[in-house]
């Protein structure tokens, strides 16, 4: 083990492999160098911690994401509830100016406004809907009407509403919007990510290993699924499947394993080259299980690498398909698509940038540390 | 030897700062919303290339600085009892770029290669008003048929089909321009490029490059140059309206064509009256496709209509920018009666229209045990999907369940006109000349190309015909409104919104008018620094 | 060496033939056409179009006219952009993309590289840390928000570059959209670096290399470099060939007379001949840049062979 490398942790694993009983899989070393790995763990309970937000969020959440609060369009983030004191008067005058009535005054006290309202017809007792439709009052009642019908003491009460993160350009609260994009994001993040991986480790591995006239010809594919219009791609998948999230995944999946496969292919070259792969066949070993045993575990490291970047890619790249029409479609909501909406409204509405860009920013950051973590772990040589 | 380089470097950025400043002094920077997709007169289709047409060539009439019909290359027209023909009388100092005169001949060959179906002229149906022209557009009749004749170099008579009473104003249309025949014959298509286009406007074609800039200089040729107070234009194309706005508040631009709609707010606060809303001649709608049950239900798609809250989409989805739309004619055409149809429950309150709504759902056999499900399809932009979305809301107190399905641009229009595949699908309208007939005539059963609505009432055909052939002002008038009433009886489109343009205006530029046409010649402008 | 190079080159021909065929028949199944905009065309008009494009002969016919007009170097003409040719319009914007995207890639490189070797030479120490964090902010950050962000900082709020536009050699104009496009380019390369060096580091000649007390810089300069500049060469192909073809993104927010949008737009617009036009620079460049990262491969690691 060279001691030159700074940091103690590594100085650790060592320390600890040396104890460690022989025969323990690649996988289960890698599990007890990991846990001495401080920021590989915290990033893992911030992921495990977002998977929940993602699964149980949007169920728990004060607010629905699909739930539109008129009212409130672009209402800044705020930790105290809304309506705030100074808008509720005018806002119980323009419901009622709504409903064509005349307002003589606005009492409010507490949780409860009293409106008095006048006007030339005979007032229908409906009209408390008015108050009831706006999103500032809640259980509105005629608290008294005059005989003649034409005047009337309108009763409701003040709904107190919270938006933590501000509400988007419909009115929807931002936080339980982030909640369901969580959900939507890592599952992209995740699903696509790993049919890339998959393809992309494979074939490389493949195309690497053989060599020769295959691997010229396997590459060659590969450079025309690159130059392909990758837009043409995804709207014939739409018309031809329909929109659906699966396909999305597809779609992804299938561009994104070239770069991949050409790393792989790349690592594998320079691998089948090395003393111990050249003994391995030596000794007749199956190439199938060549792959597997000394070339897949030690192109690991920058696959790792690679998928912690991958991942950022695909959650983003989501959001152009949506455009396309591919993607998700509203109601549902994901990272992507709520950044992309929050550039667009950066200078009137900052929140909505900046809430989703913390969201994406951590779970990148959570998996940045984690991949890495498991790279150091994963590493052949240390073991 | 760093810091030669760095020097270098910073005399490099003064240099290039320094001569963007130099170029300043008389320059007009444009911000227009895109590149144009050609400067052939005859094959143009776009807003954009209007804007720069009409800056480099000068037709029989010309809009001007508030929208209006002005004489242009014609100094005046006389038009026959029977509205059939028109007699136009050209300014003898007309000159093109080049110095040759302009004549009645230029237009009568300009006016058959727009008609020449081997020049794929996309507006050529905008003048078949004129006398055979849509059966030489179709390849049936000899070129030299068309109903334009020179009667001398000074004289231009225009015969017409039938008596059309917006046909001065078509001619302010871009496809109307001149274009200059001995260089068209001399280049072939490639007379538009810089160094070939010789121009008749007040300016001439300096440089062009697709997503940077389209540059034009002040035209020395032109009869009225020495009125023309602005030496340089710059156009450049913005297609994130977003850029423009940065550009304009860094300095780099005097005004924008369009604005971010979902900053309007902010940018009222921030640049105050630099920003310009002003209505416009378009219509937002949705059509509903009549040809599939349920929606062939006059009932459903009235309900469907009642239960938009049209104040709402205006003021909040698109901040101001649009204006609550109760009729597929906007305000601001010529032409129409003074009491405009609109739908009859304009000036109800949502309640009793929501309630109005269930209750005719209701009787369509929709309710809360038998909701109507529907989809709606819109082409991929910011303010399309939240219209649906916040119309989907509107909706769900009906217990009308939505879905959405959105395409890009090409897609979503290729479908309406072709599969028609569609249930409830957007659209827009902008006229192309404010009458009435430019907008009614969408819903007429032989236009499959835009009743996206399906929409196939003999009676509503039967007044657009009559409307067609009446001379009459008054009487047309009355006609057209009689159809728009069965229309919105009917509603086979729902309209939602009437446009507005927005633009952002430096104070530093004078002579911009707001009007309903958003025509904005450079000619009747300066710029003061 | 010369002659792999020589026949890969020849064997590219198959290769970018198969790229042209598959593109052209994939883009026609697509709905829509180059001529369906928010206005509907009259019937007659459009047929007017179609034929004035040879849009009305058989797909195969169209195919085989495609093929022989680009064999004559002939892209043909823009269906949209209806004054140009689409050699016109790639030829203008091609050199704007390229000296983009070559600034770009050398930034990235320099400033990748440099961060990528710290931060492996101090691996999980608060440098490792802080770099790791910095490349992530670099991937995280759309374009789309950073362009922007950077236009209205420097642009309009403290007025030291312009907002936006291009002029030909101008640094100012040249600097936001080359560190948009540079950012997420160095984190990645910074990423890659760092887990090949770590490897490297730990390698059996590099440890043998120290054992005999060779300089750690020329142990890093010459052995841990050099196997770490693998997986970077593999990344940097493909990279590179999206790069030098523009970024639409970039070129809309700045204003930028690249060849990037054309991509978007093209095909948004059914724009078939300019479609076509940028699947053949892509697929050139593809193919040239894996010629060069397969040779660098062979001169960076002398156990990587062609035969």
């Amino acid at each position: 083990m060279p001691r030159w490398t700074p940091g103690c942790a590594m100085a650790d694993i060592a320390h600890d492999l040396a104890q460690a009983p022989k025969g323990r899989s690649l996988w289960a070393t890698a599990w007890l160098r990991l846990r001495r790995n401080k920021a590989a763990m915290a990033s893992l309970v911030v992921l495990v911690l977002y998977a929940l937000l993602g699964i149980f969020g949007p169920l728990l959440w004060i607010h629905d994401y699909r739930s539109v609060y008129t009212n409130y369009v672009r209402a800044p983030a705020s930790l105290t509830p809304y309506p705030r004191a100074e808008a509720i008067i005018p806002g119980a005058e323009a419901a009622l100016a709504r409903a064509r009535l005349d307002v003589t005054s606005v009492e409010f006290d507490g949780g409860t406004v009293r409106v008095a309202v006048t006007s030339a017809r005979e007032i229908d007792p409906r009209v408390t809907r008015y108050l009831d439709r706006s999103d500032f009052f809640s259980g509105a009642r005629v608290a008294d009407m005059a005989a003649d019908g034409k005047s009337a003491l309108l009763e409701a009460d003040v709904a107190r509403l919270l938006f933590v993160f501000g509400t988007d350009q419909n009115g929807r609260d931002l936080a339980a919007r982030i909640l369901i994009s969580i959900r939507i994001s890592m599952l992209i993040g995740a699903l696509a990510t790993s049919v890339a991986l998959v393809i992309g480790v494979v074939y490389g591995a493949t195309a690497g290993f053989l060599g020769g006239r295959i691997d010229n010809v396997m590459m060659r594919v590969v450079d025309v699924i690159y130059s392909l219009p990758f837009i043409f791609f995804v709207i014939l998948l739409v018309v031809f499947f329909g929109r659906n999230i699966v396909l999305m995944f597809i779609a992804v999946g299938a561009v994104e394993w070239l770069d991949m496969a050409r790393i792989v292919r790349g690592q594998t070259l320079s691998l089948r080259r090395r003393e111990f792969v050249l003994a391995a066949e030596a000794l007749g070993v199956r190439r199938r299980a060549i792959v597997r045993r000394h070339i897949i575990p030690n192109v690991l490291g920058p696959v790792i690498v690679f998928v912690t970047l991958l991942i950022p890619k695909v959650i983003l790249l989501e959001s152009f398909l949506s455009f396309l029409g591919l993607g998700v479609q509203e109601p549902l909501t994901s990272l992507g698509v709520l950044i992309s909406e929050g550039a667009r409204n950066m200078r009137a509405a900052p929140w909505m940038l900046i809430y989703p860009s913390i969201a994406l920013t951590v779970l990148l950051f959570a998996l940045n540390f984690l991949g890495d973590g498991l790279r150091d772990a994963l590493d052949p040589k240390d073991r | 030897m760093r810091r030669t380089a760095r020097l270098t470097m910073t005399a490099l950025v003064a240099l290039a700062l320094g001569a963007a400043a130099h170029a300043e002094a008389a320059t007009y920077y444009r911000g227009s919303s895109g590149d144009p997709e050609t400067l052939d007169t005859h094959k143009t289709s776009t807003v954009v290339e209007a804007h720069i047409l009409r800056d480099l060539l000068e037709g029989l009439v010309i809009n001007d600085a508030k929208g209006g019909i002005a004489p242009g290359v014609a100094t005046s027209w006389e038009v026959s009892d029977d509205g059939l023909t028109y007699m136009f009388h050209l300014r003898d100092d007309a000159k093109w770029s080049d110095d040759s005169p302009v004549t009645a001949g230029d237009f009568v060959y300009s006016l058959r290669r727009i008609m020449n179906p081997e020049t794929g002229a996309k507006y050529a149906n905008i003048l078949y008003p004129i006398k055979n022209a849509e059966a030489i557009n179709k390849g049936d009749m000899a070129l030299d048929s068309l109903g334009v004749e020179a009667v001398d170099d000074q004289t231009l008579q225009i015969t017409l089909e039938a008596p059309t009473p917006y046909f001065v104003e078509l001619l302010t249309h871009q496809t109307s321009l001149p274009v200059h025949p001995p260089s068209v014959e001399k280049f072939g298509n490639a007379f538009v490029q810089p160094g070939n286009f010789v121009s008749n406007g007040p300016y001439k074609l300096v440089s062009f490059t697709p997503n940077d800039k389209l540059v034009m200089e002040k035209n020395p040729s032109f009869h009225d140059a020495d009125s023309v107070a602005i030496d340089r234009i710059e156009y450049l194309p913005f297609e994130e309206r977003a850029t423009c706005l940065r550009r304009f508040e860094a300095g780099e631009v005097h005004s924008c064509q369009e604005v971010p709609r979902e900053q309007l707010a902010s940018i009222k606060t921030r640049l105050g009256d630099q920003l310009h809303v002003a209505p416009f001649l378009g219509t937002y709608y949705y059509a509903v496709n009549g040809a599939h049950a349920p929606f062939d239900d006059v009932r459903v798609r009235q309900a469907l209509s009642m239960a938009v809250d049209r104040e709402f989409l205006a003021e909040e989805i698109f901040s101001g920018s649009m204006l609550p739309a109760y009729s597929l004619v906007p305000p601001g055409v010529s032409n129409y009666v003074e009491d405009q149809p609109e739908l009859a429950y304009a000036h109800d309150s949502m309640l009793d229209r929501e309630d109005e709504a269930i209750r005719l759902l209701g009787e369509a056999g929709f309710g809360p045990d038998n909701p109507l499900k529907l989809e709606i399809s819109y082409n991929t932009a910011e303010d399309h999907r939240n219209t649906a979305t916040a119309i989907a809301e509107m909706w769900r107190p009906l217990g009308v369940e939505v879905t959405f399905n959105q395409r890009d641009l090409s897609a979503h229009y290729a479908m309406l006109r072709d599969d028609k595949s569609h249930q409830i699908a957007r659209a827009g309208w902008i006229g192309d000349y404010a009458d009435p007939q430019n907008f009614l005539f969408l819903n007429q059963s032989d236009n499959p190309g835009f009743n996206y609505g399906a929409y196939d009432n003999p009676e509503y055909d039967e007044l657009m015909g009559k409307a067609a052939m009446e001379t009459d002002l008054d009487k047309r008038a009355a006609l057209l409104a009689q159809a728009e009433g069965l229309f919105l009886r009917d509603v086979p489109q729902i309209p939602l919104l009437y446009y507005s343009s927005t633009s952002l205006v430096s104070p530093k530029l004078k002579g911009w008018e707001d009007n309903v046409r958003n025509v904005h010649p450079t000619r009747f402008m300066s710029i003061d620094d | 060496m010369l002659s792999y190079a020589l026949r890969r080159l020849l064997g590219a021909v198959p290769t970018i033939f198969v790229i042209i065929t598959i593109a052209f028949f994939l883009m026609r199944v697509a709905p829509g056409g180059p001529f369906d905009q928010e206005r509907t065309l009259e019937p007659q008009v459009m047929a007017n179009l179609q034929a004035a494009f040879g849009l009305d002969l058989p797909l195969w016919q169209q195919y085989l006219r495609y093929l022989g007009n680009l064999a004559t170097g002939d892209l043909g003409p823009s269906f949209v952009y209806r004054d140009f040719s689409v050699q016109q319009l790639l030829g203008a914007g091609l050199p704007i993309s390229v000296q983009l995207g070559v600034s770009a890639l050398v930034l990235a490189l320099i400033l990748g590289g440099t961060l990528g070797v710290i931060a492996a030479l101090r691996q999980n120490s608060p440098v490792d840390y802080l770099v790791i964090a910095v490349a992530t902010f670099g991937i995280t950050v759309p374009n789309f928000v950073v362009a922007p962000v950077l236009s209205l900082v420097f642009g309009v709020w403290l007025s030291v570059l312009p907002a936006g536009g291009w002029q030909d050699f101008s640094l100012a104009h040249m600097a936001l959209p080359v560190i948009t496009l540079a950012l997420p380019q160095v984190a990645v390369i910074a990423r890659l670096i760092r887990g090949a060096m770590l490897e490297a580091l730990r390698s059996d000649h590099v440890r043998t290399a120290r054992a005999y007390g060779l300089p750690l810089t020329m142990v890093v300069g010459v052995h841990a470099l050099r196997a770490a500049s693998l997986p970077v060469l593999s990344y940097l192909g493909p990279a590179a060939a999206a790069l030098l073809t523009g970024s639409v993104v970039v070129e809309t927010i700045f204003g930028i007379p690249g060849i990037g949008r054309y991509f978007v737009q093209g095909a948004l617009n059914r724009d078939y001949t300019l479609v076509m036009g940028t699947v053949v620079i892509v697929a050139v460049f593809v193919v040239i840049f894996n010629l060069l990262v397969d040779l660098l491969y062979a001169a960076v690691d002398p156990r990587v062979r062609y035969g």
